[in-house]
């Protein structure tokens, strides 16, 4: 069951994505619509990282189109922000929590310029936002895991951008961290805000979100989340494996085919 | 002392030369250095300095000269395949990383020793001195190698300066920086232009083999010292410049003393007192640390002993014999003598005719030490349920962590209580 939806944010057209040659999405069409909190739900590897990746053109797509707020990514990269998953940085490199903050700002510095005044108030607000302001000289690798993954949305935060997509930001982190996460979420989608979760958690999904993807390799379902978070479908999500998918899906990347000839 | 002088007042210009070209290098090797650690690349630096002596024969062969702005173009456009080799491998095989850079360094330098050794039995007269690639020539630096190295230098500091906070991102978290817009593939192809480029000026001063030390030395040492990225950098390039400079100078009072080597072994002795030294992160001021701890564990674990001798009979400033039975079961005899002396020392106890007898100061303590055990051992059984009869031991360490806001907080949330699991007293 796909819903779409008029005058979307986000717009995935027909995605074909291959994960070392072996294709991980198959055709996925969706459309998110605006100030939508958006859970993308899934079991392990279903491809939901892949997805995030794929619309911030962090990994080749083999076919269709992803369109944000109607344009390409590249004409709308200050108004979409992406916080990845805390695991995929070093923790121990030598940076405090400001530093990282202030990374967040890079792009509206431009080349050669070191960040100003306004800048720093950016990050510092954005820590602040986050409840980590007194840790703003701390060194990074003496943070909590919810401690970085509260940092990393601060980084995101100081863009002031109109979309937001984390990859797992509850993956090991505390209970408090995650409601303080939640609620910031929550404010952001009240403001009107886009916003796309990977979420592995089913017992929060209703409470969290009021947009639920559900995908596994393809799309089940897109919609409300009072519509689409029904047993039946979450069945179809987690439970029958689509060996006949996973065994074609071996062949493409032994064969070395491209998923798609030619796009 | 003499020498000294006579070193620095710089009136032989190959001492110059020596000394201005090792400087120009060592700081330039550094600050990208720097970046391969952080980026846990360090081995490049290995890779492309054996690479680059294809490059090097190569463009001796064209052009029959031993110009080193003409090998420098060669040496740095095959240390650049090497990288991309590298990398082609990774990406298009299930070749790992560290067999890909096996692989290529060894390839390159094959081709490398194949070839130099085809020129040293060609007969040509100009390639003498060709060799000094492999194992550098700092003592020899002329003024033409100084300009190369000066522009060069001047190039990769600039560069580094200018792009410092890029490289930052990408060396941390390559995924944002592309996000947010940053032209990564771009920067990612300066970033290893410049180590190139270091690579090779530093070859020509310590040789392919030292060089890699030359990178990675300086930045490891620097990283025990700070956890600010721009002051590791700048740290680097100091540790470089000491080592250049003392290099040169050694070479200069014992003319036996190759310069290079001696560069290597300077960075690698201010490294080996960083590993040891450092504040916070030095093995020998964890090492201490870890004693005064000690120390205190067992000033602690006394006056709590004593204080709790007192409290069974009533009377809690009671003298105790050195020969008390108590304390002897607890404590080893060294362990006794020692800290009674460090707690006399510090006016917890004072000696008597017989013994000893805990001051005022020492009754408190003791009586603190105590409260925060049974405090402790009442928080496991009644928050972490913890069954009485396990609580002591993990009590005995905690009752020396716990700081006054801790101890505060902790008697609110069991509401001021005066009896412990084990139902002995709670000391107010």
């Amino acid at each position: 069951m796909i819903i779409q939806s008029e005058n979307p944010a986000l717009e995935v057209h027909d995605l074909t994505v291959s994960y070392d040659k072996k294709p991980v999405l198959w055709g996925v069409d969706f459309t998110i619509p605006k100030g939508a909190l958006c859970g993308v739900i899934g079991p392990n590897g279903a491809g939901k990282s892949t997805l995030i990746k794929a619309i911030m053109q962090l990994i080749d797509i083999d076919s269709g189109y992803i369109k944000l707020f109607d344009r390409e990514l590249d004409a709308v990269r200050k108004k979409v922000s992406y916080v990845p998953q805390r695991e995929s940085v070093d923790w121990d490199f030598p940076a405090s929590v400001m530093d990282v903050v202030l990374m967040g700002r890079y792009a509206n510095l431009g080349l050669f310029k070191s960040p100003r005044k306004a800048d720093k108030e950016a990050a510092l607000k954005a820590l602040e936002l986050v409840g980590m302001e007194s840790f703003r000289k701390r060194q990074i690798s003496q943070l909590s895991g919810g401690q970085q993954q509260r940092i990393f949305l601060a980084r995101s935060l100081t863009q002031n951008a109109d979309m937001y997509l984390l990859d797992e930001p509850f993956a090991g982190v505390d209970a408090a961290t995650e409601k303080a996460i939640v609620e910031i979420l929550k404010n952001l989608a009240d403001e009107g805000k886009t916003i796309i979760v990977v979420h592995h958690n089913l017992q929060s999904v209703e409470n969290y979100f009021d947009w639920v993807l559900l995908l596994n390799l393809r799309l089940i379902a897109s919609g409300p989340t009072k519509k689409v978070f029904t047993p039946a479908l979450l069945e179809e999500t987690y439970g029958g494996k689509l060996t006949l998918l996973a065994e074609v899906s071996e062949l493409v990347k032994k064969g070395e085919f491209k998923a798609r000839e030619k796009h | 002392m003499e020498t000294l002088i006579e070193f620095f007042s710089f009136k032989y210009p190959n001492v110059k030369y020596v000394v201005f070209g090792t400087i120009l290098l060592s700081i330039s090797s550094s600050a990208v250095g720097c970046f391969t650690f952080v980026k846990k690349k360090s081995l490049i630096g290995d890779v492309i300095s054996h690479a680059v002596l294809p490059g090097i024969c190569i463009s001796f062969l064209i052009s029959g000269s031993k110009d080193p702005f003409i090998l420098i173009i060669g040496a740095f456009l095959s240390g650049w395949i090497s990288i991309l080799v590298m990398n082609k491998i990774i990406q298009n095989t299930k070749i790992k990383e560290d067999a890909a850079t096996g692989f290529s360094l060894s390839v390159f330098f094959g081709i490398g020793i194949l070839l130099l050794t085809f020129i040293q039995h060609s007969g040509n007269a100009a390639q003498s001195g060709l060799d000094t690639f492999l194992f550098g020539k700092a003592a020899a630096l002329v003024g033409k190698d100084l300009i190369a190295f000066g522009m060069i230098a001047i190039l990769v500091l600039g560069t580094v300066l200018a792009l410092y906070k890029e490289f930052k991102l990408i060396s941390f978290d390559p995924q944002f920086a592309s996000v947010i817009g940053l032209p990564t593939k771009t920067l990612e192809f300066i970033l290893i232009s410049i180590t190139v480029l270091a690579v090779v000026t530093g070859i020509q001063a310590v040789g392919v083999v030292l060089i890699a030390a030359m990178l990675i030395t300086p930045a490891a040492a620097a990283r025990f010292w700070t956890n600010a990225f721009h002051k590791m950098i700048l740290l680097a390039a100091f540790f470089g410049v000491i080592s250049g400079v003392s290099g040169a100078f050694i070479s200069f009072t014992a003319p036996s003393m190759p310069t290079g080597p001696w560069m290597v072994m300077v960075l690698s002795i201010i490294a080996l007192i960083s590993f040891f030294f450092a504040p916070g992160k030095g093995i020998l001021i964890r090492q201490y640390k870890r004693f005064v701890i000690q120390r205190q564990l067992l000033e602690e674990n006394l006056l709590k002993a004593f204080y709790k001798l007192g409290e069974n009979e009533n009377h809690p400033k009671r003298e105790i014999t050195t020969n008390d039975d108590k304390l002897k079961r607890s404590f080893s005899s060294n362990q006794l003598k020692k800290g009674l002396k460090k707690l006399k020392a510090d006016g917890y106890i004072i000696a008597t005719k017989s013994g000893w007898k805990l001051t005022q100061e020492g009754f408190q303590k003791g009586k603190r030490i105590t409260r925060l055990h049974r405090l402790w051992e009442l928080y496991l059984t009644k928050y972490l349920r913890i069954a009485p009869d396990h609580v002591h031991e993990d009590a005995e360490t905690i009752e020396h962590v716990i700081t006054p806001e801790l101890e505060k907080r902790l008697q609110e949330l069991l509401d001021f209580p005066t009896s412990d699991a084990h139902q002995p007293a709670i000391p107010p």
